[in-house]
């Protein structure tokens, strides 16, 4: 009974309220965790390190992206296989919402809603984030797919097992599996042009210079200055992929 | 030491070093050389064939229409998206053509009307009412719409 006196003496108890005032004092001095510009800064001391830029306020939902994309990179034509797609959000003024995405965008979108129906509409191309905290790479169980030193994921196409664990994983779902190669297959920021130089190309072929591509590294490059000069946000900042996809006015309804 | 848990031990040991030889022997030489994955994987994918060759590589032969294009509305767009990849018509350009769009539909990605379209981006028209009969080609010069 004594000891347990002792444990519970008016000394230890301003002892440990001491130490727990002061640990959240000290706390609270550190900077703020930044979910959506986490990745945007120096991460390849040794070479460029690779971001997205998408122009919302730009897109006119042509579907040229998506369609080059799939010429570029030999994706299988019918749909369900996509590197690169546009989505159509269109926010009803019930407060639904109204997601569409015909062949990924590639005929074109036709507007089935009434427009006096219509409180907001807007297109939104997705392909992958590049995240620098990958979870399709943390799940991958024999290394067929990793981050570069550049921050472009790739997935190696002869050591892939096909288990599908990594399209699972993407919270974005920019993965899919190849029903020819069977391997899974996604976006690489078309690194076969970028490491010759050129841009990816759904960006050389996007007629409003929607979406950029560029080195994070360099504060004067476009892709810099896009970020810090918009709104920018990337989606789904609350599961901390360090996702490298910038968008400027991106509607919080997108998922 | 039993005789029987001597042989299992040497059982066991043989597992282990079949283990680290077949490891030895599957694992590719570059696995490992950057992180848990095959370095040449890199460059394998860097080998990839560039199938949209860019503007600059039009402008060679087709400088006057090129030059049309860059002075006109369409001067942000790229020849090889609305043509298709050029890749082959480069190197044979007598025996692959490219895509000529002519139809109401093709125009019609961009230009017909649609809320999602911001205003200011784009030119917007009505496809279904504005001279229906004809091809959008007939009066507007793709070129220089």
């Amino acid at each position: 009974m004594t000891e347990k006196k002792t444990s519970l003496s008016r000394r230890n108890f301003f002892k440990n309220a001491g130490i727990a005032a002061g640990t959240l004092v000290a706390a609270t001095t550190l900077p703020a965790f930044d979910a959506v510009l986490y990745a945007a800064v120096k991460r390849n001391p040794k070479g460029p390190w690779y971001g997205i830029a998408i122009d919302i306020e730009k897109c006119i939902g042509c579907g040229t992206c998506a369609k080059t994309c799939k010429i570029e990179n030999d994706v299988p034509q019918e749909p369900f296989f996509f590197r690169s797609w546009v989505e159509q959000y269109t926010i009803l003024k019930d407060g639904s919402i109204k997601v569409i995405s015909p062949n990924g965008g590639i005929d074109g979108f036709t507007q089935s809603t009434s427009a006096d129906d219509i409180e907001k509409t807007f297109f939104v191309p997705k392909m992958c984030n590049h995240c620098a905290k990958s979870p399709c790479v943390q799940v991958c169980p024999v290394g067929a797919t990793f981050e570069t030193e550049e921050g472009i994921v790739l997935i190696d196409e002869k050591y892939c097992i096909g288990c599908k664990y990594c399209v699972q994983a993407c919270p974005y779902g920019c993965r899919y599996f190849h029903p020819d190669k069977h391997v899974v297959d996604k976006c690489t920021l078309c690194f076969h042009r970028v490491k010759k130089g050129l841009n990816p190309a759904c960006m050389d072929n996007c007629p409003t210079k929607a979406r950029i591509s560029g080195d994070l590294n360099d504060p004067e490059s476009a892709i810099s200055k896009f970020i810090r000069t918009r709104n920018v946000y990337v989606l789904k900042p609350h599961l901390n992929t360090g996702s490298k996809l910038y968008y400027n006015a991106l509607n919080q309804e997108v998922r | 030491m039993p005789l029987h848990l001597k042989r299992l031990l040497m059982l066991g040991v043989l597992i282990v070093l079949l283990f680290l030889l077949l490891k030895h022997l599957l694992t590719p030489v570059s696995f490992g050389q950057f992180g848990h994955y095959r370095g040449k994987a890199i460059d394998e994918i860097a080998a990839h064939q560039v199938k949209f060759v860019g503007n600059k590589a039009c402008v060679s032969c087709h400088d006057t229409i090129v030059t049309m294009k860059n002075e006109g509305y369409h001067s942000d767009l790229s020849c090889e998206g609305c043509h298709g990849a050029a890749y082959l018509h480069v190197d044979h350009p007598k025996l692959e053509k490219l895509f000529k769009p002519d139809s109401r539909e093709f125009c019609g990605k961009c230009h017909s009307i649609n809320k999602a379209r911001p205003e200011k981006a784009v030119t917007q028209q009505n496809i279904k009412d504005h001279h229906p009969e004809d091809k959008c080609i007939k009066c507007h010069n793709p070129h220089q719409p």
